[in-house]
């Protein structure tokens, strides 16, 4: 190809979706001079889907990818239309927030972010072909026959690989909303030995508010209590917009039966597998054939548009179908479709190709992020393209790499699923994935990685000293209250009895009150006689790690036990065909994935506790070979 | 390298007259030291052996006499702190100490643990490290086929819907954690998930009773006869004897002059306690003393207590009834062919819920009431023949004492009021080791349960 030398960068991100937003903010704010090329400036971190972020799992995603100085946070902070707490009634562990994004604004507001970041580089631009010399990624050449040269390349093209968008009988090739499929990366990265997948997905149709009929649902407001995810935000969006709920019934299933066969899922036209945790109305109703209703929920896509997102009625039936389908709905018996539902089918990258840095092992330089790599989810998404533009900056400036394990963070848990497990479906992150979910929690985010993110040079120092003062005032007020004795007065039995807690048979310190599942920290508080001016969040992590102390202390000796196999690594010129003893099936799974340490091959499906023995006397083996070696 | 503490039977079972359990790692000296009488083993020389007693500490009953060798690292098989408990090679003995081993807090060892932390910690040299594989690889493909076969297809059964059970409790939980706003599942509270997870708790409980019954299959149910002189008592244990084949005589213990006899009584293996004792002295009680008496009858699971037909009950007789209180009893009304002077109303008050079997065992008669007796006895409550679940593995009587505690952390947190995500913790573990028992513990398929049980969206 007749090329011309358009410059050379450090790092250069393709695609400027939720993962190449990440990617390329934190490659530059690295140092790595870096470049990130998109199809449409105009959409840079769209929702093509749902306009909401965060949620049990994800919004604790959105709170790490903030403590790792990620902008997701900050950006959804300045934009959402409506904030939720979610899982208040239940434990510290498992609450999570969600917003609802005004989906325009948030591209308006990422956009400035890039434009004005020092160091990134922002072009339209369509990447025809990824330069490979050796097994090595050089740069990229767009179809204007720009040549790029750089040291690493992060591909982030979602599902816009050979994607295809399906609508009844309608099949045509094209990205999310009917922006432009890349066609050429993927051939190329098949070419270049890399497997792919087949994955489908969907979204719902979108009406026009003014046809919705609201007083035959549900109001579902926002949280009056202020709330944010970004630990740096100060100030809050009051002006909500709420959401509202509708139910389908008998009438909408029936017309879905009668025309499954024109549904694209159902006509055997879509190949790609599809995700269970999100399935389009016609799975629900095939599936789960005798419930009388499903949810359907209805949220603004901003405030400066009509367009409303129908949450729960994802669908591949024909235009005319969604139409008498959705004017059996309550609410919904007038409303005007703006955009049709629709499924669309993309290739993926089976990602236990990836080493858990994100780089491909078969091409060094290389690296993938986000939806290419079999996820789904904009906070999945951000994560991983946070991490890939971590790791493709660490490559470039001679740094170590940043690798999180399972105990440290959701992305941890994320990324080696991923790597280490592959996924047969589109992978969203639920709180059940994580092992050690109480430690994993969504207000304690910025405990866990903030000094990662200051160490990696993603964290300013200002903000880093506010997190040493918080992490003092946290230690200070706890071995405070252990010092402090409560005497069994009327007054403080009768603050027990109604929190509804058995009286005190003898004085106790503070703490052990504190530790009382009844009493709150403003009941303890309140019997202290001086109460120390402290920060909200202060006093939330004081009660959380007084009265959940048995429970951590549990999950963190699990902790411990897990590093021991996770710290022993297995060397990168490990030959397996070399171990004795070996089962076959580990054996090849083993070369697969090419684990970094004896602890993620534990975790490796078809290696049993047996091959671990094996590998470990192996590994121990090369090191008293060297030892014995060097001796001689 | 490892940190854990781990102890296994390290001669061949069931043969020979001595036994070894082995204990390797940083906590060997200390743990045997707890459960030992004897010498302060923490403070003896390295490589020294000494006499002693094992107590329980929970009970502080004595297990058994032994002999403990106290090896400290570095020079030893493992280069790790090592312990050998020598004791007594019945099946009985041996199994007793290792799980007193397991209950203090060692880790049952896997199979060829030894080895390969000898190799790891440097003992063994390179050239062994093959050797060391196939070792491990042999033992382990061994242990799982044994465990395999000893698991009775009806246990894995029986384990597999407890743990389905308690996996839709968890996906209950999950769901309303992943998907708060999903409308269509009962919201699982504390008071809900007491209900699931203690039938699931007694079911355990249940198994593990089992556990002791399998045992008794495979070892022998302990029976003492007792009685004053000349009831009877050697005369019932002859015709036990000649009645049913005996499968095994004399087995000589080494500091213990213990003859056991075993008979199969229905179906039912009877191990015969000390009978020697009987056979010489014709009292058990008087001549042995009563101290060494007291631990015969501990050690056994059913008590043929003899009565004379001929004579009234006597002081003595009611003081072996207090003796064998609260113990499996069966009353025998020897020598029916004598005149009746004892008080059969009397008798029943003192036999309390004990069965009562008249024999006269001169002329062969009530020999088959009592065999009935005996049967029933063994085969009672809710363990009948026809569905017997036995869990027989060390291995797995372990991992279901462990289901079993976790599983009672959970429901102490529940009690306490601890919100539902946090009890969760300990239900999940408990789900794992009821799966390590059956080698199954797949993370995938909770996911799997809850996009199978629920239909969501959001």
């Amino acid at each position: 190809m007749n090329t011309f030398d358009a410059g050379h960068y450090d790092v250069i991100v393709v695609g400027a979706g939720h993962a190449g937003v990440e990617a390329g903010l934190a490659a530059a704010r690295r140092g790595a001079k870096t470049l990130m090329l998109t199809l449409n400036l105009d959409m840079i971190a769209f929702m093509p889907c749902n306009p909401s972020i965060g949620g049990p799992a994800k919004g604790v995603v959105v709170r790490e990818i903030d403590a790792l100085g990620g902008e997701m946070a900050k950006v959804i902070d300045k934009t959402y239309i409506q904030m939720r707490l979610l899982n208040t009634r239940k434990g510290p562990a498992v609450r999570a927030l969600r917003a609802q994004a005004d989906k325009h604004l948030y591209i308006q507001e990422m956009k400035k972010v890039i434009e004005n970041e020092p160091n990134l580089t922002i072009r339209q631009g369509m990447v025809k072909e990824l330069m490979v010399e050796d097994g090595v990624c050089k740069g990229v050449v767009t179809e204007t026959k720009a040549a790029y040269t750089a040291d690493s390349v992060i591909v982030t093209t979602g599902t816009f690989m050979r994607s295809k968008v399906l609508i009844g009988d309608l099949a045509y090739e094209s990205g999310p909303n009917n922006q432009r499929a890349s066609t050429d990366l993927s051939v190329q990265l098949e070419e270049l030995g890399i497997k792919m997948v087949r994955f489908k997905t969907g979204t719902p149709m979108r009406v026009n508010s003014h046809s919705i009929d609201y007083s035959k649902t549900e109001i579902q407001p926002g949280d009056e209590v202020p709330r944010a995810f970004s630990y740096e935000t100060t100030e809050y969006i009051m002006d909500q917009i709420p959401c509202w709920l509708t139910y389908t019934n008998e009438f909408t299933h029936k017309i879905i039966d009668d025309n499954l066969s024109s549904s694209a899922m159902y006509s055997g036209m879509v190949k790609g597998t599809g995700p269970r945790y999100c399935p389009s109305v016609e799975d629900k109703i095939v599936r789960f054939h005798d419930k009388p209703r499903h949810q359907v929920f209805l949220e603004p896509e901003g405030r400066n548009t009509e367009e409303v997102y129908v949450q729960g009625l994802s669908t591949s039936l024909p235009e005319n179908v969604q139409k008498q389908m959705i004017e059996t709905v309550p609410g919904l018996e007038k409303a005007e479709i703006m955009r049709a539902g629709y499924a669309i089918e993309y290739d993926s990258v089976i990602p236990t190709q990836l080493w858990p840095t994100l780089e491909l092992k078969a091409v060094e330089g290389l690296f993938t992020a986000g939806q290419i790599n079999g996820t789904s989810g904009y906070e999945e998404a951000a994560a991983q393209g946070l991490m890939a533009g971590i790791n493709a900056a660490s490559k470039v400036l001679g740094k170590e790499p940043v690798i999180l394990d399972r105990s440290q963070a959701y992305i941890g848990v994320l990324i080696d699923d991923l790597v280490t497990k592959g996924t047969d479906e589109p992978y969203r992150l639920l709180t059940s994935r994580a092992e050690y979910r109480l430690i994993l929690r969504h207000d304690n985010a910025d405990l866990r990685l903030t000094d990662i993110g200051y160490e990696i040079g993603m964290i300013s120092e200002d903000r880093y000293a506010r997190f040493q003062d918080k992490k003092r005032m946290i230690n200070e007020e706890i071995e405070r209250l252990k010092g402090i004795t409560i005497k069994a007065t009327d007054q403080v039995q009768e603050v027990i009895q109604q929190a509804g807690g058995s009286p005190l048979k003898d004085a106790v310190n503070a703490y052990d009150l504190l530790k009382r599942p009844e009493m709150k920290f403003e009941m303890v508080a309140s019997l202290l006689e001086e109460r120390k001016d402290l920060p909200e969040a202060v006093e939330e992590q004081v009660e959380i790690h007084t009265k959940y102390a048995g429970y951590i202390q549990k999950s963190e000796q699990q902790i411990e036990r897990m590093r021991k196999m996770e710290n022993k690594k297995i060397p990168e010129d490990i030959d397996y065909d070399d171990i004795h003893g070996i089962a076959s099936e580990a054996r090849d799974r083993l070369k697969e994935v090419r684990p970094l340490s004896v602890g993620q091959a534990s975790r490796v499906s078809g290696v049993n506790p047996a091959d671990v023995s094996i590998l470990l006397v192996y590994i121990e083996q090369g090191k008293i070979a060297k030892v014995s070696g060097d001796e001689a | 390298m490892d940190t854990d503490t781990i102890s296994a039977i390290s001669t061949p079972v069931g043969e020979g007259a001595i036994a070894i359990v082995r204990l390797s790692g940083p906590e060997a000296v200390s743990l045997a030291n707890g459960m030992f009488q004897g010498k302060d083993l923490n403070q003896v020389d390295t490589h020294t052996i000494h006499y002693g007693k094992l107590l329980d500490p929970k009970t502080n009953e004595m297990v058994e006499e032994v002999m403990v060798s106290v090896m400290r690292a570095p020079k030893t098989f493992t280069r790790e702190d090592i312990v050998e408990i020598n004791c007594h090679g019945g099946l009985v003995s041996v199994n007793r100490v290792l799980e007193l081993t397991l209950s203090q807090g060692a880790r049952l060892a896997e199979p060829g643990e030894f080895t390969k932390r000898a190799f790891l910690n440097g003992r063994i040299d390179l050239s062994q490290a093959e050797a060391v594989m196939d070792l491990i690889r042999a033992k382990t493909d061994r242990a799982m086929n044994v465990a395999l076969k000893q698991m009775d297809g009806r246990l894995s059964h029986l384990i597999q819907k407890l743990r389905q059970e308690l996996l839709e409790v968890l996906a209950q939980v999950e769901v309303n954690i992943d998907y708060p706003e999903y409308d269509d599942v009962e919201e699982m509270t504390n008071e809900l998930m007491i209900q699931n997870t203690r039938q699931v708790h007694q079911e355990i409980e249940r198994l593990l009773r089992t556990a002791k019954q399998g045992k008794i299959l495979r070892e022998g149910l302990g029976t003492a006869i007792v009685g004053r002189p000349n009831v009877g008592k050697s005369s019932l244990m002859n015709a036990l004897v000649h009645e049913n084949k005996a499968i095994v005589t004399e087995i000589p213990g080494t500091t213990r002059d213990v003859i056991e006899e075993y008979v199969n009584v229905r179906g039912v293996p009877l191990r015969l306690i000390d009978t020697a004792g009987i056979r010489e002295t014709e009292d058990l009680v008087e001549k042995i003393g009563v101290e060494r008496s007291r631990q015969v009858l501990q050690e056994a699971d059913l008590i043929l207590l003899v009565l004379n037909n001929g004579d009234t009950i006597t002081q003595e007789d009611k003081k072996l009834f207090e003796a064998v209180e609260g113990m499996d009893v069966i009353v025998i009304v020897n020598k029916t062919d004598l005149p009746q002077q004892i008080d059969m109303d009397e008798l029943r008050e003192v036999a309390g819920d004990h069965p009562i079997v008249s024999t006269s065992l001169i002329e062969e008669q009530g020999i088959d009431q009592l065999e009935t007796s005996i049967s029933d006895i063994f085969f009672e409550g809710d363990i009948d023949t026809g569905d017997m679940t036995y869990l027989s593995n060390v291995r797995h009587v372990q991992l279901l004492n462990q289901a079993k505690e976790t599983l009672e952390d959970a429901m102490d947190g529940m009690n306490a009021g601890m919100p539902i995500d946090m009890v969760q913790i300990d239900v999940t573990r408990t789900w794992e080791l009821l799966g390590e028992i059956v080698g199954d513990t797949v993370q995938e398929s909770l996911i799997d349960q809850l996009f199978s049980q629920f239909c969501l969206g959001k």
